[in-house]
């Protein structure tokens, strides 16, 4: 019988540890059981991303619906091409929907906000979208601002 | 009064001893874990050490686990707060347990609860020429005694360091969402958005996997290679501390460089 209660415990143990292990990918990574469950790729062209990274969210009216999977340099364009990822259920986006690149907070981290358009033609894997707004880059509006006050007082 | 000569020797033969010791080490490490195992009697021998340093260890990794945890949380709000940004305190516990704290402190903890005692018993087992007694009857003390431990701390230190992880992350929860005010919103969606299963996760349970092989062969191998007197014995019990203390700090420095 000791050994039972031995045993019992030591399996316990066990499995306490595989949960915690499950605990952190599910809970604290967010890792989805099934990944990649049909997302559909489409990718636009930024001329600044300014700090936007891989896995940042795509949303649509604030919802997630999405995550940028890659960012590169293209050479020929002199822009940003990023890549996003969106949600399969979402297939009603219209091609001439308009992505840009949005901040949370006022230091808060980048993410991809993407503004409906009016098309009938819906965008498909593969696709770019074409018009994009880029990052609001706080140092080029405060010089902006700097400018149009210099130039009023003249 | 010692000539030159007789230092320079004297330190080449602390070198030599050194490389012995290592080298000794590798051979009761290599006949330990591999060749023939006796599985049956070994499984229910395995199932004992993996209660003895594995089970009793909860308690103290899970409370130690919480209070940094919690201390955790309490630090990274009080700096956060000043840049108005104390969403990010759950992805600040978060990463910080899972890279470093959670494998490290685990390590440390158990190198005192667990190999410490490890140490002790098998000294004390030379000591009363048990080991030897079984070699007598027959029964190879590498299968018998020394394998069932090792396996037992590979198996039990990752699971611990998975334990003291979310303990932790939860202590920070406690303290940050409940005590402070955190919303319970973003400090988790924050935390999930910069940890990653890959590089986080894994990679703090990889390091967790080496710490354990290290702590666990260093205490095992300090009881099996000690001084058969009570003297010896203590010796060996500190310095399986000191030597699995420091080895945990040096490997994580090189895993952390390699890795993050």
């Amino acid at each position: 019988m000791r050994t039972r209660t031995l045993e019992l415990t030591v399996g316990l143990f066990i499995l306490v540890g595989i949960l915690a292990l499950l605990v952190l990918a599910l809970r604290v990574s967010g890792l989805s059981i099934s990944p990649g469950n049909d997302t559909y790729k489409i990718h636009a062209h930024f001329d600044n991303i300014a700090g936007l990274t891989p896995r940042a969210k795509v949303t649509m009216a604030g919802v997630t619906i999405g995550q940028v999977t890659a960012i590169e340099f293209d050479k020929s364009r002199y822009t940003a091409r990023v890549e996003m990822a969106i949600d399969g259920n979402v297939n009603t986006l219209p091609s001439d929907s308009a992505a840009s690149i949005l901040t949370a907070g006022l230091l808060g981290e980048k993410y991809v906000g993407i503004s409906v358009g009016g098309e009938d033609s819906m965008l498909k894997d593969g696709d770019r979208i074409v018009d994009t707004q880029s990052a609001l880059v706080l140092e080029e509006l405060i010089g902006r601002f700097l400018l149009s006050t210099v130039s009023k007082e003249d | 009064m010692k000539t030159l000569s007789d230092r320079i020797a004297l330190m080449g033969a602390s070198g030599l001893d050194v490389v012995a010791a290592l080298g000794r080490s590798g051979v009761f490490l290599f006949h330990a874990l591999l060749g023939r195992s006796n599985f049956g009697s070994g499984w229910n021998l395995f199932v004992k050490q993996l209660y003895a340093v594995g089970v009793l260890s909860l308690a103290i990794i899970i409370v130690s686990g919480l209070f940094i945890g919690m201390v955790l949380a309490l630090q990274g709000y009080n700096i956060l707060s000043t840049y108005g940004s104390e969403q990010a305190v759950g992805q600040m516990v978060a990463l910080t347990l899972l890279r470093e704290l959670g494998p490290v402190v685990t390590a440390l903890l158990f190198a005192g609860r667990a190999g410490s005692a490890l140490t002790a018993e098998i000294g004390l087992m030379k000591a009363t020429e048990q080991l030897s007694g079984l070699e007598m009857i027959g029964v190879d003390p590498l299968k018998y005694v020394i394998a069932p431990r090792l396996w037992a701390g590979f198996v039990s230190m990752p699971l611990l360091a998975m334990i003291f992880c979310v303990v932790g992350i939860w202590g920070g929860a406690m303290v940050a969402v409940d005590w402070l005010g955190v919303y319970a919103g973003s400090y988790w969606s924050n935390m999930q958005n910069s940890v990653e299963f890959g590089s986080d996760i894994i990679n703090g349970l990889i390091k967790a996997v080496a710490f354990a092989f290290v702590v666990t062969w260093i205490a095992v191998f300090q009881g099996y290679d000690c001084e058969p007197t009570s003297e010896g014995i203590s010796r060996a019990t500190t310095r399986t501390v000191v030597y699995a203390s420091l080895a945990v700090l040096g490997l994580d420095f090189i895993l952390t460089a390699l890795m993050f």
